[in-house]
């Protein structure tokens, strides 16, 4: 049997048994390595990918539960033109050894989609899921306010 | 693949080969110039350091890039002097070689303290240095890395840029000393230009002349925060881990080791596992299996589905029975006596107390992996590491090659903390990839491997006595024991029993810059095998909180203000630790009164170099408490690049404040009762602090970032607790004791 799932706009084709997580799916069926494992268990939201343009932790999701477009890291920018927080996390020099920082990125995308204009308070809720055992907090909070005022035409966030 | 791809350990020297800038010391072994491991395909290598290609100018930096921005600052160290493109360098990992021996690993060799150093003191560790070179450690460690390259890497630079430059004098008949040199090009006086690129092959082939190096005010990269090299690749999800090589036939391994640390495999049933859909074998390790398969997560399936009988741990059946061992460790003979001032047993004790903090994991973000690739009897390996040497030497052996016969490349770690010193991971990549030759294996282990087989940061226990009188410190008398990381770990790096004092077992209580007139620090080493290894700031971590929580203690006892009853004592002492401390008292407003419900701790600690001085506040919050802020000030002397040490700064005291709050390994039958972050959490955007760091020039010799914010953390903010509650906490984590926003 084989499964097919839209993955940042390509359409692929799997028989990877259906149970198994989109995370495995992604990276090691087809080799889209930014998406990263970090427990397995949706405790450090290393794996966080977009599915039909939500956060989900991908560990989580089996690939026959997969309800829509499959948005990863890799897909975030269009072309060469990086994503508004990927720029922010640039000059905001936010990743130490950015294991983490994938992850961090889509939850602050969603973030972003969903409220344009975010306080700390709702940064620090929507990111809680998201360990960083660098510890580079405050630069993603501070990237993520960046990145809401860029996306906002300047105005602040 | 990597633009190393084609470099091997064999490879002999293009042109100039010697290290420039390394320190002559009078043995010939040492003398003689280190082989360049660096054979490019094409193009040229000027140095260990540098290779010029029609495409540009790469870099080698000898040390594991693992978030603390060696890459960069290394980077810039020889970009400063050769004049290149900052925008369009790249940065590489280097091979294995003893050409990148790590010399400052010595520098804390000698048994004094790092401040009190005399300047004949550290000419001996520029020696002792030189003994690292013999070993060949290439080892990422220690905060040591920038120290290690700060004038090597800048000769790297100088050299290569004066060799260019006497090619280009010769093709354009003009004098040396009249050219100049920009952005990766050499400029005659009429404006003639000429790229490195067409200049580095001829330039190669000539002697590198050693030049002084530019004095600072004339640098135009080292001093200023630069753009990382590594910051596009890791917000992009480019950037390569060590399970992230792709290639074709590629198969997914996970493995499953005896949970029962010190036991092993009796026997086991393959069955259940090869029934699992996509499992394709299951592997003998000897004291666990491997299972490979066709994704990652197959194998992890299949890795729970084997049937195994492990045999027992040798360890104490209980977490509580660990800490009796440490405990007995008081009653042998000391391991050491490095700080023995005045007579502390002629004072009596007015205060006495026994502290605990317990076995840590590294918990890095990335749990440990690698790949590898047996192909026509040579092995090729991908694998985030700390000591490429010592991985190489381990992969040999586990495949059954020849060194010779071994290509690793590191590559981006997910984490270091020293953990990635230890070989055991590459080892079982290796072996995995030998037993099914021509296939490439990635190896994933899971969370729960990870946690369940680390090299702990060890329990430790601390018995403190002290006194004062009229305001005034009179007595500390410290002894602390614990099971011997030096010995452990170094043991296992070098494979040579390491005897002596041991200076890194109480590092971070025999060397703080106090004023004590009866001060004693005494190291009992237990006896218990428990597997331990190098840890952020290591034995840094626990004295630095036995240490810092007892001066508190004495400072109330003397019915004095934590920061000023510091201050008395460390500024006869040493100016650079008495400025860090009056830094974080400005900085946080020290001593201005504070709403109901908020506490205050201050700590400072000094290790890797550089004292480092943290004020923590807290605030109830309900029934919980938040750690609100945090202030540090550090005084590391020549800053390179202040975003990194400010980064560092950060990351090492959240790393430090996880671990006080919620950190904890305990062990039933020796298998750790953790295994996940549900259990071993650390903290999040939610409940880390809002932190400010000031960074101070002032001492004269540079230190580390990357471990010295991570020791006064845990003090800070148990003594913070006392503010808040009058309660004194002795063991760690705090959260057995108060409730923390989580």
């Amino acid at each position: 049997m084989t499964i097919s799932l839209t993955v940042n706009g390509t359409q692929f084709r799997t028989d990877a048994p259906p149970e198994t997580p989109l995370l495995w799916v992604l990276r090691d069926e087809l080799g889209l390595s930014g998406t990263k494992y970090g427990c397995g268990v949706a405790a450090c939201g290393a794996c966080t990918v977009h599915v039909d343009g939500q956060a989900v932790r991908s560990c989580q999701v089996a690939l026959a539960d997969v309800w829509g477009d499959v948005t990863t890291i890799e897909g975030l920018a269009q072309g060469e033109r990086l994503a508004p927080l990927q720029e922010a996390w640039i000059r905001h020099q936010v990743a130490q050894c950015g294991f983490c920082q994938s992850g961090q990125i889509m939850q602050a995308a969603d973030l972003l989609a969903a409220n344009p204009a975010p306080s700390d308070d709702d940064i620090d809720a929507a990111m809680a899921g998201n360990l960083c055992r660098c510890g580079s907090y405050s630069a993603i909070r501070a990237a993520i306010h960046d990145a809401a005022r860029a996306m906002n035409g300047g105005r602040a966030g | 693949m990597s633009r190393l791809g084609k470099i091997t350990r064999r490879t002999l020297l293009v042109g100039a080969v010697a290290i420039a800038g390394g320190a002559a010391f009078g043995i010939y072994q040492i003398r003689r110039p280190v082989t360049n491991p660096l054979r490019p395909e094409e193009g040229a290598t000027l140095n260990p350091y540098v290779i010029i290609d029609q495409s540009g100018i790469s870099i080698i930096a000898p040390r594991a890039e693992m978030g603390q921005g060696v890459h960069t600052t290394l980077a810039a160290l020889v970009a400063e002097e050769l004049d290149a493109d900052w925008d369009e360098i790249r940065v590489l990992h280097g091979p294995p070689a003893a050409a990148y021996y790590n010399a400052a690993l010595a520098h804390g060799a000698l048994p004094v303290p790092e401040y009190a150093m005399r300047d004949w003191q550290r000419s001996v560790t520029e020696g002792l240095g030189a003994v690292t070179r013999l070993l060949g450690l290439q080892v990422t460690g220690g905060s040591t890395s920038t120290v290690d390259a700060y004038e090597r890497m800048r000769h790297a630079g100088a050299g290569a840029r004066e060799a260019l430059k006497a090619v280009a004098a010769d093709r354009l008949g003009v004098a040396v000393d009249r050219l100049r040199t920009d952005k990766g090009r050499v400029i005659a006086p009429d404006g003639t230009e000429i790229d490195y690129r067409d200049l580095a092959e001829a330039a190669a082939a000539r002697p590198v002349p050693k030049v002084a190096l530019r004095p600072p005010a004339e640098w135009k990269l080292l001093g200023r925060s630069l753009p990382r090299t590594d910051m596009r690749a890791k917000a992009t999800g480019a950037a390569q881990f060590s399970t992230d090589i792709v290639l074709a036939g590629m198969k997914f391994a996970t493995v499953r080791i005896c949970p029962h640390l010190g036991g092993s495999m009796e026997r086991f049933d393959p069955a259940p596992a090869l029934a699992v859909p996509g499992v394709e074998h299951v592997l003998d390790l000897g004291d666990g299996v491997a299972v490979v398969a066709r994704n990652t997560w197959a194998a992890i399936q299949g890795a729970e589905a084997v049937q195994i009988d492990w045999t027992p741990s040798p360890l104490p059946a209980t977490t509580e029975a660990m800490f009796d061992q440490i405990a007995r460790a008081f009653d042998e003979k000391p391991n050491s006596r490095m700080r023995n001032k005045g007579r502390p047993d002629d004072v009596a004790a007015g205060v006495e107390a026994e502290y605990r903090v317990p076995f840590l994991a590294h918990a890095t973000m990335e749990p440990m992996g690698a790949t590898a690739w047996l192909k026509d009897g040579h092995l090729t390996l991908w694998v985030g590491n700390q000591a490429p040497r010592e991985h190489e030497k381990a992969a040999a052996e586990a495949a059954g090659v020849a060194r010779e016969d071994v290509t690793l490349h590191t590559v981006f770690l997910g984490g270091g903390f020293g953990r990635r010193v230890e070989t055991d991971v590459t080892r079982q990549a290796a072996r995995i990839a030998a037993l099914l030759p021509g296939t490439p294996i990635r190896l994933t282990w899971s969370r729960e491997e990870d946690m369940r087989h680390d090299f702990y940061r060890p329990a430790a226990i601390a018995r403190m006595r002290g006194a004062v009188a009229d305001g005034r410190a009179v007595l500390l008398d410290a002894q602390i024991a614990a099971p011997s990381v030096t010995r452990a770990a170094i043991g296992r790096l070098t494979g040579r029993n390491i005897g002596g004092p041991d200076k890194g077992h109480v590092e971070g209580a025999f060397d703080q810059p106090y004023a004590i007139p009866n001060y004693r620090v005494v190291g009992h080493l237990a006896d218990l095998d428990v597997p331990i290894g190098f840890w952020r700031a290591v034995g840094n971590s626990f004295n630095g909180f036995f240490h810092e929580s007892f001066i508190d203690e004495l400072a109330h006892a003397a019915g004095r203000d934590p920061l000023a009853f510091r201050l008395d004592h460390v500024a006869p002492e040493n100016p650079v630790a008495a400025g860090v401390l009056e830094a974080v008292r400005d900085l946080s407003g020290w001593g201005d009164p504070v709403p109901e419900g908020v506490g205050r701790g201050v700590a400072m600690t000094w290790s890797f170099g550089t004292p480092t001085a943290v004020v923590i506040e807290i605030a109830r919050e309900g029934r919980t408490i938040r750690i609100a802020r945090a202030f540090m000030a550090c005084d590391p002397g020549q800053v390179l690049d202040h975003a990194i040490v400010r980064a560092q700064m950060e990351s090492g005291l959240i790393y430090g404040l996880s671990a006080a709050v919620m950190g904890e390994i305990t062990f039933s039958g020796g298998r750790a009762d953790q295994g996940n972050f549900p259990d071993y959490d650390a903290l999040r955007m939610h409940t880390a602090p809002r932190i400010e760091v000031a960074i101070l020039q002032d001492n004269p010799h540079m230190g580390g970032v990357g471990e010295p914010g991570t020791p006064p953390a845990m003090p800070a903010l148990a003594n913070a607790l006392f503010d808040l509650t009058g309660e004194r906490i002795r063991s760690l984590p705090l959260s057995h004791h108060a409730e923390f926003l989580v």
